[in-house]
């Protein structure tokens, strides 16, 4: 809601400065978005009229006009519009003149080797409107002003609102006046309201069908004969410029004046083209009508519209059509002022996609008994402005408005607000802002003004009270520090190790999106299901994440672009596999590229591979609190792995759920999404899955016991199938005597001559020692004997001599 | 001159030349071996008159220790002379660079959630999260926004089916939903996470985050919100004055409604907070409405409190003074590296949030 502080004097006495109403605007709820100071820049904008065009020699889409200002000569102006042409009247900047919108200053300047003196303005360039498709035009009734200063001088900045979706009395001075009187800011004056003192009857028949969804609950109306509709007068086109309207007619002007004056959204019909009498009904599916945006708009059932014998002429409340439109050569008028219902006009509205003023107004709720207030205010201007004759008001009902009532327990304000204010103090505020007060014993009984669709019960009026004494009276009650209840839970807290625990590990974090491209989700998808978005941004966004690699891959992609190849990034969030709330798992995922020790003048220059991605993630599992001992890992991949690089792993050898992935991307699908990469490795962590004990880490820890008995370390090497993995062997080892077997380590691995085809060796290492005795060379050898055995027996494999 | 005598200054003037190892060892077996010259006057002193057998030895164990002396010093000066000749062919460029390592770091959102977190902990509250897929029910109809209000439209949502029954949470509100049917107040929660918006400029990203705070018991009024919000931004701020502006509002699951905004002045182009008499809106906060303590059969006559939601990105881009929020979703190495932190680097209530 656009305001000045003169028109707001309109309905307010006051002695206090735009400054504090600035601030005062701001404390009671509204909101202050900008503050324009046109008025200094103002006077540049003339009214002018282009009286030649030429095309730019040196430009197709430029002309060079001749431009009349209402001086001696013309100015030279290269202007780019389509709707540029001779004749045309419209708005002109000088040099120097600073454009409202883009804050430019003109300065006279050389387009394409033709010298420009200043600009012809389209309405958005003059915060007028938001259309910029060429530039203004004004009507020829703007003729005689040519030269003239477009804005009015005005004293008063434009104050842009933001108005909350529940208070629609404020998109109109009268209600901003009443809130900031009730303030304390100034008194709010008395509405000196014109009743039309007529005795003509108004005889075109309206008539509102009584129906299921019937949006309009009352419609009145007045007709207007023999008026001669002009250009309005100075000061009404002033106030239109002031809060940044541009002037159309009288007519229109008068009931946009009004409009943004009381809030009261009025129609002006050109009685003349309707056809016997009105009909207010719901729309049959398929009807159609022109608006008056010039666009054909065809319905469905139960749209709010106004129609005659003909057919529909206008929607409801939203916006009215060509066919019965004012011009300026209309003569009669019929004036309506009616009530439409918000949700019927939101339904509609959303419906048509159509958002217009009086749709802006009616779906929030306008006065119900504003309807003749409106009318009397309108009429007697255009009578002023226009001539002609009013006729008597013709008000049709199917609802009467029911006032609303409120008991208010005044103790309720304390309560909720922490401080105290009298009740004779909220009896005062109330009454300013209109409520009609009553005490009885504890309460207040509250009738509630027709303007306030808002207020229904107790607490709309302790906002009331509250926010009218000031929000700056709330006092600070600083808050206690204690805890009684664990701040994170256990899986949380695993959320955030795993975080930190990947990060150390030289990955830096991202965070992409929760949607993704669908070609790129479909390699990762697997048997999941594609969750796709109604109404995504783009089509790159259209669907939920099935994996994060989607994302991650991208972004790595676009890294390798900025010519960062040796990368590593993870992130930690969600993955989707259905679209019902909860249907998701939390996935700490990451990708690594490139080279390790790239360029080093030490240490040798290798390829990242899967076992330092399955290092880092082992390692994770590990600080997270998990024995690795237990964990069981096998090849048993997704189709977007590498199928022979690639691993997962358990927590414990019940394989119950996966605890993570790791292992090279599919080449396929490096090759598909034209990745410029030679590895990729990446792994996927399923928060989820990780179990959690019931001990805390420390009572899982097993009793502190170490051997200073002599230990000793021995070689094995095993032959075995290619197929047998050096897990089996490890595990084997492991359960001879768990107690006086450590260290388990793999240092060869070796394929080739010596060694059968289809066979490897594998060399392991491991320390045996016993926590009770030094053990002798006996008890070594059994030992010996019993892992070779053991392995032998379990595995197939061969000690090699 | 005795024959002791003799030997020591005939030694001690060999010791004091230029020798090696094996010459010192050579010495000394010519002293000390088996029939070395100190050894042999050692077995002499039985045939050495009792008169004089005394002094003999005493003369003699004197020159003993000094040569002994004399040779081990001069054993540890070879020595340390070699030492120092091997450690001068050793000496290497210091000044090459160190092995390779790569630094990971955490994003600034994580960093932020961690911060808020660390201190509502403080203050007793705990971490409450919801899904990002939402039903309409709790995303809107439960939070006092039926449908056709206007006020939905401030919120652009990301709706999964045509029947738009099912989207994406455009604020974290509906974990206040979740939370209260769950379990009986009082509550005392935060709930930060992921919400969605379809809009997508210069300032707004179709994802971004936000904190959802919510705070039941059976007095708490605006005043402990006061002091709640209060306690966050100074301590997020890490700033000790704090210039914090309460402005009345409009959110449908909230009333009292206010919007809260902290000072701020810019100097060289930075945001310098609590100073100047710049307002910056931060965040949204209320008492919970009444219907939407209904709506979770939560009793508003016996229980009342407050509600907050505040856009973490925006926070973080205050402290860390960054400018841009599409950047934050875009996954360039080189912001990530600028304006991420080291993961040893948690937020906590004793070591402080940042350094």
């Amino acid at each position: 809601m656009k305001i000045t502080f003169d028109w707001l004097q309109d309905h307010l006495k006051t002695n206090l400065k735009e400054k504090h109403l600035l601030k005062q605007l701001t404390n009671i709820g509204l909101e202050v978005e900008s503050v324009d100071s046109l008025s200094s820049d103002n006077k540049a904008f003339k009214i002018a009229k282009i009286v030649k065009t030429e095309k730019h020699p040196n430009a197709d889409r430029l002309k060079v006009c001749d431009v009349d200002v209402g001086e001696k000569e013309f100015k030279k102006v290269v202007c780019g519009a389509a709707n540029a042409r001779k004749g045309l009247i419209t708005i002109y900047a000088p040099p120097g003149a600073t454009i409202p919108k883009t804050k430019t200053k003109l300065v006279v300047a050389k387009i394409r080797d033709v010298t420009s003196y200043g600009m012809l303005c389209s309405e958005s360039e003059l915060n007028l409107s938001d259309e910029s498709d060429g530039i203004t035009e004004l009507s020829t009734k703007f003729e005689k002003s040519i030269g003239k200063n477009f804005f009015a001088k005005s004293k008063s900045n434009l104050i842009d609102l933001s108005i909350t979706p529940n208070r629609p009395d404020c998109l109109g001075f009268r209600g901003i006046a009443r809130d900031l009187a009730a303030s304390g800011f100034g008194k709010l004056l008395e509405l000196k309201e014109k009743k039309i003192k007529s005795i003509t009857k108004q005889t075109l028949k309206i008539k509102i069908i009584k129906e299921k969804n019937q949006g309009c609950t009352a419609f009145g109306s007045c007709l207007i004969t023999n008026v001669k509709n002009t250009e309005s007068p100075q000061w009404l086109k002033n106030k239109l410029i002031s809060v940044g309207q541009k002037p159309i007619s009288a007519i229109v002007d008068i009931t946009n004046y009004v409009m943004l004056d009381i809030n009261r959204p009025l129609h002006a019909y050109d009685a003349d083209k309707i056809e016997k009498s009105i009909i207010v009904r719901n729309s049959n599916p398929g009807e159609k009508f022109t608006a008056l945006d010039n666009k054909d708009y065809k319905l469905e059932k139960n749209m709010c519209v106004i129609s005659d014998q003909k057919g529909v002429l206008g929607l409801g409340g939203i916006i009215g059509g060509i066919r019965s439109g004012t011009e300026l050569d209309t003569k009669n008028i019929l004036l309506e002022s009616a009530y439409f219902e918000p949700r019927s006009i939101r339904n509609t509205s959303k419906k048509l996609n159509l958002d217009t003023d009086a749709k802006f107004r009616f779906e929030r709720g306008i006065d119900p008994l504003s309807i003749k207030a409106g009318l009397n205010k309108a009429a007697s201007l255009i009578k002023e402005i226009c001539g002609g004759k009013i006729s008597k008001i013709d008000v049709q009902k199917i609802e009467t408005h029911k006032t609303q009532i409120v008991k208010f327990d005044t103790n309720l304000f304390e309560k909720i607000s922490g401080f105290k204010i009298s009740v004779k103090e909220m009896i005062k505020i109330l009454e300013d802002l209109g409520f009609k007060c009553k005490k009885e014993k504890k309460y207040l009984k509250l009738t509630v003004p027709s303007w306030r669709p808002d207020i229904s019960q107790e607490i709309d009026i302790v906002e009331e009270l509250v926010r009218i004494s000031g929000f700056d009276k709330i006092k600070i009650i600083p808050p206690i520090k204690e805890r009684t209840k664990p701040t994170l839970t256990q899986t949380q807290k695993m959320f955030h190790f795993l975080q930190r625990a990947i990060a150390s590990k030289g990955y830096l974090e991202a965070i992409t999106w929760s949607f993704t491209d669908s070609n790129y989700n479909d390699y990762f998808k697997q048997t999941k299901k594609e969750i796709k978005i109604i109404n995504p941004i783009s089509s790159e966004l259209g669907v939920l994440r099935s994996s994060i690699f989607s994302n991650l891959i991208m972004y790595m992609s676009k890294n390798l672009d900025r010519g960062f190849r040796d990368l590593s990034i993870f992130e930690i969030g969600p993955v989707f596999f259905g679209s019902s709330p909860g249907e998701q798992t939390t996935v700490v995922c990451g990708l690594s590229s490139g080279k390790k020790s790239r360029l080093s003048w030490i240490d040798k220059e290798r390829d990242v591979d899967v076992f330092d991605v399955k290092r880092d993630v082992v390692q994770t599992l590990i600080e997270a609190g998990y024995n690795s001992d237990k964990f069981f890992i096998d090849d048993d991949t997704p189709n977007y792995y590498h199928p022979g690089k690639s691993g997962r792993i358990f927590l414990n050898k019940d394989k119950d759920q996966v605890a993570a992935y790791f292992g090279e991307i599919h080449p396929n699908i490096l090759k598909k999404i034209d990745i410029k990469i030679d590895t990729l490795i990446g792994f996927e962590i399923f928060l989820e899955h990780l179990k959690f004990s019931k001990k805390t880490l420390n009572d899982q820890k097993s009793k502190f016991t170490t051997s200073d008995f002599q230990k000793s370390e021995r070689d094995f090497a095993f032959i075995v199938n290619k197929d047998v993995k050096a897990q089996d062997l490890i595990n084997a080892i492991s359960g001879v005597d768990q107690k006086l077997i450590s260290n388990i380590k793999v240092f060869d691995v070796y394929e080739g001559e010596n060694i059968p085809d289809n066979q490897k060796s594998i060399a392991i290492n491991l320390t045996i020692q016993s926590l009770e005795k030094t053990l002798n060379d006996s008890d070594l050898e059994k030992i010996n004997k019993l892992i070779i055995e053991t392995v032998e027996n379990k595995t197939g494999a061969k000690i090699r001599s | 001159m005795s024959d002791l005598k003799k030997i020591r200054d005939e030694f001690i003037s060999k010791l004091k030349g230029k020798l090696d190892l094996s010459e010192i060892n050579q010495i000394k077996s010519d002293l000390f071996g088996k029939s070395g010259l100190v050894s042999s006057q050692f077995k002499k002193i039985g045939t050495i008159v009792e008169s004089e057998r005394k002094k003999f030895a005493s003369d003699l164990n004197v020159i003993k220790d000094e040569l002994q002396d004399l040779i081990n010093s001069k054993i540890n000066e070879v020595k340390n002379a070699e030492i120092n000749k091997k450690l001068d062919r050793e000496k290497i460029d210091i000044t090459l660079p160190e092995r390779p390592f790569v630094r990971g770091k955490i994003h600034p959102v994580s960093q932020t959630i961690d911060e808020i977190s660390s201190i509502f902990s403080e203050i007793g509250f705990s971490v409450e999260e919801g899904p990002d897929v939402e039903n309409e029910y709790n995303n809107f109809t439960a939070l006092n926004t039926p449908d056709n209000h206007p006020a939905r439209d401030m919120h652009d949502t990301f709706y999964l089916d045509e029947k738009k029954q099912k989207l994406l949470r455009t604020h974290t509100s509906p974990v206040q939903i979740r939370t209260m049917l769950k379990d009986k107040p009082p509550f005392k929660i935060i709930a930060p996470g992921r919400t969605y918006r379809s809009d997508s400029d210069q300032t707004h990203a179709p994802m971004f985050h936000q904190v959802e705070g919510l705070h039941i018991d059976k007095n708490i009024n605006m005043g402990h919100l006061k002091g709640c919000l209060n306690h966050l931004i100074k301590e997020f701020f890490e700033v000790d004055k704090i210039k914090m502006r309460f402005r009345p509002s409009h959110f449908p699951f909230t009333e009292p409604s206010a919007e809260v905004d902290i000072g701020y002045e810019m100097k060289d182009g930075k945001i310098i907070i609590g100073e100047g008499d710049q307002w910056l809106e931060i965040l949204g906060c209320g008492m919970v409405h009444p219907n939407v303590l209904k709506n979770v059969k939560v009793d508003p006559i016996k229980f009342q409190g407050y509600a907050f939601g505040i856009g973490i990105d925006r926070l973080a881009m205050l402290k860390y003074g960054i400018n841009d929020l599409r950047a934050f979703f875009d996954c360039d190495y080189r912001w990530l590296n600028h304006f991420g932190f080291d993961p040893l680097d948690v937020p906590t209530n004793y070591r402080g949030l940042s350094r």
